[in-house]
This record gives C-alpha cells, structure tokens and sequence, in this order.
C-alpha cells in the first residue's frame, strides 16, 4: 500500500486516502455455476486422453469429428468479401434475409407473405428471437406466463426468467417409453387457462429428439384453438431434422391451417453451419398488415436498446446462398447430407448396442429425430462415461449425435452397455 | 380436426382466391367449421379468445412506435429528390465523396479470414473470442496498465457499444447496491432506454452549456457532489455524443477526486477512440486516469466508428476491479447475463479486429488510416468556420472548431433546422446536431449558406 502511494504521488495523482474507495464493490460477488452445457466442453478440452469423444454440445461434425463450414457459406463469403460494406442493417435487420427466412418458415407461397401479415426482425440466432419474444410478451402481455415442456433446451428457462415472465411447466417426455407423454400433454393443454403461451419445439425437440406424429400435432393444434392458447414455435433445427426443410416445418404448417396466429423463432446456427455468426430471425402472424406494421415497430423497440442493430455478415450470407438459385440448391443438398450422416449414426449406435447383447431396448435410439438422443441413462452412469471412458455428455443423458462418427460409434457403443448392462 | 372431416368442410377454391380479402375469408369459412366428433366441453367455452371463428390476435392492441429520431432523419432524407441534399443526421463516416469507407486494413483482415480454410464458424464462448478481449483491454486501458498486469480487468466481447452497455447495466442491476445512473445533458439519444431495460434508473448531471457551447463544468461538478454516495456516472471517455464537447484534462483530473471522494462509479462509454484527436492514447487519457488510481470502473468499447465495423456489431465491456479473484467471478456472472440474451456473440467482426490489433504492420496501418479519417473531419470543422466567418454570419462559431468528434453541436434551434431543411435539404437531427463527418469541401459552402440564411432571418 504504501510503495503505491510513493509511487502515484511521483506521478502526481493525489491519493485519496478514504477507506471507500479501497475496497472493491464486488466482493460480495458470487462465482456463477457453470453452463450445465457448455462446461462438458470445457472439461471435454482440458481431457489429455486420446480415446475422448465429445457428445456434449450440439454443434454439427463430420465423420472426421470435426466441424464443417458448409461449401455454399464459402462460395457466399468468397462473395460478399471486398464488395460490400459494413454500414449499420436497420433495426429490425436485413430485409432480405428476412424475407428468405420467412419463406422456409411459412412457406414460398404463402399467403401470410403476399398479404404481408408477419411482423419479422433478424434477431441473435435461436436465443435471441426467443428473448426478443419474451422481452415483447412482457411488455404487451404483462399477465401471461409461459409454459415450457419438460424437459426442454436449460436457457429456454434462463431466458424467459430474465424478461420476468413467470413459467409454468408441462408434460412432454415419457420416461418409461422414452417417447412422448402425449396423454399428459394434451391434459395439461386443456387445463391451462384459455388463452395461454406455449412454448412449442417446431422439431427435433432439444433435448429429448422426441416428436409428436403429425396426427398428434393435428389434435394439439384443435385443441389450442378450443382453448384460445398462444403457441410459440422454437425451430432451431429446420432440415436438419428430416433432411427436408419443408417436411421440418409440418407443425407450424398444421398451425397455420388452423388459422393460429403464431410466433415463430429460426435459426441457421445448425443448419446453416452458421453458429458463430448468430443468424436467426422472430416472426409474429398478425391480423393484417397494419398490425404487422405495428408489431414490428414494437420489436424493434426492444432490440434497440439491446443491441440497436443486427450483425450484418451472417445476414448477407443467409440472403446470398437462398437468392440464388444454385446456392440454394447446394445448400438444400449439404443439409440434406448433414441430417442423413446422424440418422445413419442413430442406426450405427442401435445395432451395435443390440449386437453387445445389451438387455434394454434403444429402439429410442432410432426413434427420436434430429441431433439429440435421450439415452435415458442416469447421472451416475454419465458419470461413469465420462470418468472411466472419457465419453463427455450432458448429465440429463442426452448424446449429440453430430459428435458420433464411425470412428468412435463403437467405443461408445461399448462403454454405453458397460454401464448400463447391470440395468 | 382429423383429415377426413375437414374435406368435407365447404371451401373457397383456391384457384380463385386472387386478393388478400378473398384469402382472407376463405381462411375464416375454413376456421368456421365445426366438427362433429368434438366432445360437448370443447365448445364450451366463455374465453373470448377462444374456439372457432376468426382468429383475433393476442396483440391487436400493440400500437405503432414512434420512429426512431435520429434514423428518422435519413428516411426523410431518402425520401427528398432534391439534387442539393445533404445529410448530416447519423453518425456514420463518409468520404470526401459522401461514401461510406471500409478501411484498407479491414479489407485486408477480411481476406485474410475467407482464404483461411481452417476457420470455422463454432460458436465462440459466451464471453466471446479470448484474443480480442485481450487486444481490446490493452488497446483502451494501455498495455502496460497495471491493471491489466495484475490481471484485474475483465473483459466480454459484446455487441458494439449498445450491447456493452445493456450487458454493464443488467451486471450492475443485480449486483450493485446501487441502481441509480446519472447520464449527462443531453447523451446520445438510446442511452435512457438501455439503462432502463437493463434494470436501472436514470437521473441527469448538468453538462452543456448552450450559452457557451462549452461545458456547464459548475454546474456539472455540483450535480455530481449532491449525487448519492456510490451512484453511477456515465461518462463519455472523448467526443461527447451529441455536442463534441469534452473536459480538458485539468477538469477530468476534478472530476476524478470528486468522483472518487464520494464513492461514485464510474461507467465510461468510449466510442471514439481514436477518432476524436486522431491519436488512440490520447482518447483514452480519461478512462486511464481513473485507472491509473486503483480504483474500480466500467468500461464500453465499440469499434464502430474507428474501424469503421458499424454494422458487425463488434465491442466489448470491461470492468476493472480490485483483484483478480473479483475479476474472476465478475467475470462468471457476466456470462450469467450474456447467456439468455444471445448466448454468445458474433464471430466475424471480433475477428476482423483480432487480426488487425495482433499484427504490428497491420496495426500501424489502421492508425495512419484513423487519423486519416479524425483529420478531414477536423479540416471540414476549419472549413465550415472559415466558410461562415467569410459570410459574416452573426454570433460566435468557435465552437465548431473548439468541439471535438464527429458532431457539432451548432447552437441552432429547432426552427432554425426545420427552415434549414425546407429551403435547403439539409437534413440534421432537430437538436441543431450535425455529422461533420457528412461534409466535404464540396458542399460546405451549401451548409454555410443555410446556416447565415437561417441566422439571419430566423435570428
């Protein structure tokens, strides 16, 4: 303390000498839990075993274990880099990317489009449409609440806490059949109050990889309209699901059909490849133009102060690659390639499982759709995965199965029934 | 609704469905058909947003919101057809020929990057890309600031300066003790808003002085002894948004003892470094000063406007504390924040900046270019000085020269605008706010005309 003061004194600063300003004003700052998800990747990179395999995060990997940046992202960069510039996009983000974006959710042809009924804005990737949105239902819907299925993605929680509105839970997964309670589900539509927010996964439900049929979508649907509900859709995994974007996207259809006035969160971190890049997009179908106009005035409102205006280059390269033709088409095959490798990685992992002679079933296994599976295992035989094989996974028991490849599906067939064969 | 019962539904065709009135009521006769499986309950239903028939939103009350005041500007300045226009309303940078600029040095980074096939586009951390927050601490803080050697600093790649702002005010909001921020009159127009949503509320300290065109320092220095102990002070490190007036160094150097006598945190927002002086330490002499004193601040960056990233998005926060095991846990709390708001930030523009700052060539290049930019705005302000003196225009215009930054502050009321932009398409922000970085020698003599014609025949 007192070689400083010499020291600040030669430098001419005063030295106040109250006790105030000594002490931090944080110490009474706790240290934060780690992100359930993303700590399995740090623990994950700080493993030196060579036999590591990383099923944790959900981020796409080829067969070489490694990330890919799709080859109509490189085309589109090679593109945009040296042409254009770097000005603010406005507030509700690039028009045109929008209007692409709309038109995989809703459909080329959709009449929400021509009459131009959706109130739409670039928004942060999956998450920050979802926070947008809940920011915007706080703000014109102060009384709602929001019910989210269990289980569903952990920020889901996170971020409709910190717009401060209140969350309420419904039945979604069924442990026993590791598929959808789907009687549950449609009890607890019925017993909510009328007219309340739903949080929907569009497909390929995080964490679970469990789906309604689309009979089971149909009714959910009739009985959203008896009840008035409001249903928002988190689709972060268009294509990606099915390999069809169009096929991916049938709930929201069915619910449109319906005449539901829905509110739509996309992403292209998946599929796209575009994770980093944070490019994604909230609409909201309105009654009519005037009250898009209106809306979107409103969500542009709440970005402002958030960010004031979306990132650009994600935005030029989702609107080069799905304005041109051909760069479309390449994409509609990478993605198509992306979700046929996991579906075959689902495969692989069944019957390896079944050919160790396992004593469960893991039809699920094949069953669930899209990047997760719900093993069903238990926290302690996660952690008997990652401790005695170095096999890195969230502890709910969700594989990503982008991180399985044909390098590893078989360690990770036999370290799964090594733990899990005593039943 | 099973498949079966709905074909058996009456329909509009289709086919002749050409308006959206058309569309419009085909989907309600589609809406209104009720099936005949429904159990009795289904339709009992008293909730008016409920069942069958049309579909009434949830929003129908949501109201239009007022535009923005500064966008608003350009929208009617796209809109004039006039051959003489001119807009001096956002802050962005122009060259000579009223272009926007990308910086060579950025063109250069941003080759670099597409030629690179091993890059991929992952998810960075939620706190953003580890280089950059290094590059940007010692970039604003000074390399060798004790501070960053004693490891005291945290920094997060954020979303320009709004994001770095909203992400400081919703840290400070649930971890600070007190929720109060006093910001200057007048700021750059969003900052009540960001304050306010970030959980914070806002009061004001005297700070211009229209008589003058200069700092209200008395005035200034009293509002912030009679703020309550530990408050929050926004302060704008250089170039102060909107008026381009800033403190000297003698005047920082008061504020600092009184800032730091009453216990006030200091929360600073430098979006012009570099691009006030010209020279990038010197733009942050205020922020170091206050680190120089081992006391604690806040701290938001953008490279925006000096290295021209606007719409990349591309800043960070920074909090200097005491330790480095506060700055640890700060640090874990700030992600805390990120996490549901975006998850993590975006990845190009914090990259563009890292291959810039980590390289000494390429750094020595952004700084020639920098100044490059602060020195024809300084020649435009000696421009538009010289201009009005040589028309006599009545008053004391001094102060174009004597405020620093992007925009000046002109003294001009709101009439005196308006009849700016009716008789001469110059288009400005209603508080007499002008972008020099608007102007070129080719049209300062128009603004200067309108401006003698608006002072003396508006007076």
């Amino acid at each position: 303390m007192a070689s400083r003061a010499i020291l600040q004194r030669r430098k001419g600063i005063s030295v106040i000498s109250s006790a105030r300003w000594m002490s931090s004003w944080w110490s009474n700052v706790e240290p934060a839990s780690k992100d359930p998800i993303l700590g399995v990747t740090e623990a994950f990179l700080a493993d030196p075993s060579p036999n590591k395999v990383n099923v944790g995060v959900g981020a796409y990997r080829d067969d070489n274990g490694k990330p890919q940046v799709l080859e109509c992202v490189r085309e589109a960069e090679r593109r945009i880099a040296g042409n254009m510039n770097m000005e603010y996009l406005p507030m509700g983000g690039s028009v045109k990317m929008v209007e692409e974006t709309l038109k995989l959710a809703y459909g080329e042809n959709s009449d929400y489009l021509k009459d131009k009924r959706i109130a739409a804005v670039q928004a942060l990737s999956g998450t920050g449409a979802c926070r947008l949105f809940a920011d915007f239902q706080k703000r014109f819907k102060p009384e709602s609440q929001i019910y989210i299925p269990v289980p569903t993605w952990a920020n889901h929680h996170n971020i409709w806490r910190d717009a401060q509105v209140p969350q309420r839970t419904f039945h979604y997964y069924l442990p026993e059949t590791r598929g959808l309670d789907f009687a549950s589900l449609m009890d607890d539509i019925k017993n909510a109050p009328n007219g309340s927010f739903f949080l929907l996964h569009a497909c390929a439900h995080n964490p679970t990889g469990v789906d309604p049929s689309e009979e089971q979508w149909r009714e959910i649907s009739h009985q959203f309209k008896v009840k008035g509900h409001f249903a928002f859709f988190d689709m972060a995994y268009q294509g990606f699901a099915s390999g069809d974007p169009e096929r991916d996207a049938k709930a929201i259809r069915i619910f449109l059909e319906d005449g539901h006035l829905i509110g739509c969160a996309q992403s292209y971190a998946k599929n796209m490849g575009l994770y980093g890049q944070r490019m994604g997009c909230l609409s909201v179908v309105c009654e009519d133009e005037k009250q898009a106009v209106a809306v979107k005035s409103q969500l542009q409102q709440l970005a402002r102060p958030m960010y004031s205006n979306p990132p650009v280059h994600g935005a030029l390269i989702v609107s080069t690659i799905l304005g041109d033709p051909e760069l479309k088409n390449l994409w509609l095959k990478e993605v198509k390639m992306m979700a046929d490798r996991i579906i075959g990685m689902r495969t692989a992992l069944r019957e390896n499982l079944e050919k160790l002679g396992s004593p469960l079933s893991w039809e699920h296994i094949t069953n669930q759709i899209g990047m997760f599976c719900y093993s069903g295992m238990t926290p302690e035989q996660v952690d008997r995965l990652t401790n005695e094989f170095h096999i890195y996974m969230t502890r709910n028991g969700r594989i990503s199965m982008a991180g399985v490849t044909t390098g590893n599906v078989g360690y990770l067939a036999n370290a799964i029934h090594e733990v899990t064969k005593s039943g | 609704m099973s498949p079966q019962e709905e074909s058996d539904c009456p329909r509009f065709d289709q086919a002749h469905s050409f308006s959206s009135s058309d569309r419009r009521i085909s989907a309600l006769v589609r809406h209104l058909t009720v099936p005949t499986h429904a159990s009795p309950m289904d339709s009992i239903s008293a909730a008016p947003t409920s069942a069958f028939g049309t579909a009434d939103s949830v929003f129908a009350h949501v109201v239009q919101a007022p535009e923005d005041p500064i966008l608003g500007v350009t929208v009617a300045y796209n809109k004039d057809p006039s051959p003489n226009k001119l807009n001096l309303g956002v802050g962005a940078y122009r060259t000579e020929e009223g272009k926007p600029l990308v910086l060579n040095v950025v063109r250069r980074a941003e080759q670099q990057l597409v030629n690179d096939r091993s890059r991929v586009k992952e998810y960075l951390p939620i706190i953003g890309l580890a280089e950059f927050n290094k590059l940007s601490a010692k970039l604003i803080f000074g390399a060798e600031s004790p501070a960053i050697l004693e490891n005291r600093v945290t920094t997060v790649q954020c979303l320009s300066g709004t994001g770095s702002l909203r992400v400081g005010a919703e840290f400070l909001a649930r971890h600070y003790h007190e929720r109060t921020i006093y910001i200057p009159v007048p700021t750059w127009g969003n900052h009540p808003k960001v304050f306010t949503l970030g959980g914070l509320s806002v009061k004001t300290y005297r700070y211009y002085d229209p008589a003058t065109r200069g700092l209200n320092f008395q005035g200034l220095l009293e509002d912030l002894g009679s703020a309550p102990s530990g408050a929050i002070v926004l302060l704008h490190a250089c170039a102060h948004n909107p008026t381009g007036v800033d403190p000297t160094l003698e005047q920082w150097e008061q504020i600092r003892q009184l800032m730091r006598s009453k216990g006030l945190l200091p929360f600073f927002d430098s979006a012009y470094q570099g691009f006030a002086s010209g020279r990038l330490d010197a733009d942050a002499q205020s922020i170091r000063m206050f680190v120089a004193d081992g006391g604690e601040c806040l701290v938001a960056q953008s490279y925006a406007k000096n290295m021209g990233l606007y719409g990349e998005r591309v800043g960070a926060f920074s909090i200097v504390c005491k330790s480095a095991d506060v700055a640890r846990r700060v640090e874990s709390q700030l992600k805390l924040v990120i996490r549901p708001m975006y998850s993590n930030p975006p990845i190009h523009g914090a990259s563009i900046v890292a291959t810039i700052l980590r390289d000494r060539d390429m750094y020595n290049e952004w700084t020639v270019e920098l100044k490059a930019m602060a020195d024809r705005i300084i020649s435009m302000r000696h421009e538009l000085f010289d201009a009005l003196r040589a028309r006599g225009t009545p008053g004391d215009w001094s102060h174009i020269i004597k405020q620093i930054g992007m925009f000046t502050f002109t003294g001009l009321n709101s009439e005196q605008v308006a009849f700016m932009t009716k008789e001469y398409h110059i288009y400005m922000t209603s508080d007499g706010r002008i972008s020099m970085a608007g102007l070129s020698s080719r049209t300062v003599p128009h603004l200067a005309d309108a401006i003698h014609a608006a002072v003396t025949r508006m007076g």
